[in-house]
């Protein structure tokens, strides 16, 4: 088994923490893992994104040849990775600010509209977590359990606020996506 | 063992001070900024320990070499541009046989070039990049586990042969996060009588780079010169990866082994027989083992992020007994795997 996705979004939409985020879970669940953040002048606002490779075997490259996953926090992201992504692979798009769709015909597309969903539970800035719940519930990489004990670790256990919203934010995208 | 995940400069200072390095000296660049944050973070925590923001990358390296002569485990760290200053003191370093670690994120050059990944920096590293008859040990880790073990072997061969070390890396091992697990480091051996610790009523110690008789300096170069040729027989570390029945060797280190390796699994499915030799130690080169290599395997191909300078070692070791084709992607440029595997592709189909 060898997944590979990128999350790419505006920089403060929490993508790089989407990636963190899975990486940790899939050493937790004890997988090889590489993460990967594009870095460079970039400032809030500018452009943001991350590859994260989990595999059975030592991951030889952590950048992606051809991701399974695209998840695009916005359409910028969407123009620049949809020809990047793997043949009949899938992309998440946040449809509350993305009104494109790829202009390939071979992928899975699911639209999330997380930062509606995000604002219907009090705070947008959980868009991403509850992204996270729809990319797991679709890809499986991982288990729900799993990922937000991973969410947790990585935020810190100091707000007990912070994890609430983060649960109901997760339940929330995982939910979304029906079977 | 904790199992931890976390990114490749942030492994290197944690490495470091689990292995007893107290004195960091630094000057921030991209990409290796969170080395340098990490350290400003921790080294205040770990007893007796001493950050300093230096005023500039020269200021540093002078420093680690005073910290060095009283007897400290030190280190500093940089990139590309921010290692070419620091030259003069690595030199001077070697000169009074002090030891220190010197870590090098390097990005695209030449000049200020660019904060991307690159291997630009090999021959400065490899050929000792300031004056004089002098080498220093460079360790290319390739994974982030690497980086912790070797950041730790960095500061033991240090001390063993009193000599400056260099961890070559590039932006893309400073940025990327693995898991990992820290070894335990073994106890510093470093004995006292090397320390600057003020003589009291005893006889002055001096260390000094400043040899005015051409007599006693051309023995320090020879003494220099033998502690080199100790290094060389025992210290070469490689990998061979795929080697049994390959037809075809890639020669790279560091990220660009990476992508080797990549590439190597997507041909292995189409048949191709094809192997990596991947140095971990630079200088020393594993020259040795490269050259036995030649004995059944026939085609060699140098893969790095830069116009070809590894190649020169790769050069001398076969000793024209094997044919080199080489590929490059300087600047800052990261081919992906499938962008490396067409071109081995390529030059396999019309192998010899």
């Amino acid at each position: 088994m060898m997944t590979k996705a990128i999350f790419s979004g505006f920089g403060g939409q929490g993508v790089l923490m989407m990636g963190t985020s899975l990486a940790h879970s899939a050493m937790s669940s004890g997988y090889h893992v590489t993460y990967l953040p594009a870095y460079g002048a970039e400032m809030r606002g500018g452009t943001a994104n991350c590859t994260v490779a989990i595999g059975n075997e030592e991951i030889a490259s952590p950048v992606a040849s051809e991701p399974d996953y695209l998840i695009a926090m916005n359409s910028p992201s969407l123009f620049s990775f949809q020809t990047k992504v793997a043949a009949r692979g899938i992309v998440f798009l946040n449809s509350s600010i993305i009104s494109d769709r790829p202009s390939r015909s071979d992928l899975t597309v699911y639209s999330v509209p997380c930062g509606d969903i995000a604002q219907d539970l009090g705070n947008t800035r959980v868009a991403n977590v509850v992204m996270m719940g729809a990319f797991i519930k679709k890809s499986g990489v991982v288990t729900p359990e799993m990922y937000l004990k991973s969410l947790e670790t990585i935020m810190g256990s100091r707000k007990k606020g912070v994890a609430e919203v983060n649960r109901k934010a997760f339940a929330a995208g995982f939910d979304y996506i029906k079977d | 063992m904790n199992k931890v995940l976390m990114s490749g400069n942030n492994i290197i200072g944690e490495a470091a001070i689990r292995a007893g390095c107290r004195f960091y000296a630094g000057y921030p660049i991209t990409p290796q900024n969170e080395l340098t944050e990490y350290m400003a973070e921790h080294m205040r925590k770990a007893e007796g320990g001493v950050f300093i923001q230096s005023e500039s990358e020269v200021a540093a390296i002078n420093m680690i070499a005073g910290a060095s002569a009283t007897g400290a485990r030190v280190m500093t760290s940089s990139s590309s541009p921010g290692i070419s200053l620091k030259q003069e003191g690595i030199s001077s370093m070697a000169a009074c046989e002090l030891p220190g670690v010197i870590v090098n994120i390097m990005r695209g050059g030449p000049g200020l070039g660019n904060i991307r990944p690159s291997q630009g920096d090999y021959f400065q590293a490899t050929r000792g990049g300031g004056h004089g008859d002098y080498r220093t040990m460079v360790f290319a880790p390739a994974t982030c586990q690497e980086l912790a073990d070797l950041t730790m072997d960095a500061f033991d061969a240090a001390d063993k042969y009193r000599t400056p070390v260099m961890i070559l890396a590039d932006g893309m091992m400073g940025q990327m996060m693995e898991p990992i697990i820290f070894k335990s480091p073994a106890p510093r051996v470093y004995p006292e009588k090397f320390m600057l610790r003020g003589a009291g009523s005893g006889k002055s110690k001096f260390i000094r780079g400043l040899l005015l008789d051409p007599i006693d300096a051309e023995e320090h170069n020879w003494k220099l010169a033998r502690k080199y040729e100790v290094i060389t027989e025992h210290e070469t570390l490689c990998e061979e990866h795929n080697l049994e029945e390959a037809d075809m060797v890639i020669v790279a280190y560091g990220t660009a082994a990476r992508i080797a390796k990549g590439a190597i699994k997507r041909l292995r499915d189409h048949g191709m027989k094809i192997g990596l030799f991947r140095p971990i130690t630079l200088w020393p080169f594993p020259e040795l083992k490269l050259r036995a290599l030649s004995a059944k395997v026939k085609n060699f191909l140098v893969f790095e992020m830069s116009t070809g300078q590894m190649l020169e070692d790769v050069r001398l070791a076969l000793q024209g007994y094997a044919h080199i084709d080489f590929h490059g992607r300087p600047g800052g440029a990261v081919p992906t795997p499938a962008e490396f595997a067409n071109v081995v592709a390529r030059l396999y189909n019309k192998r010899d």
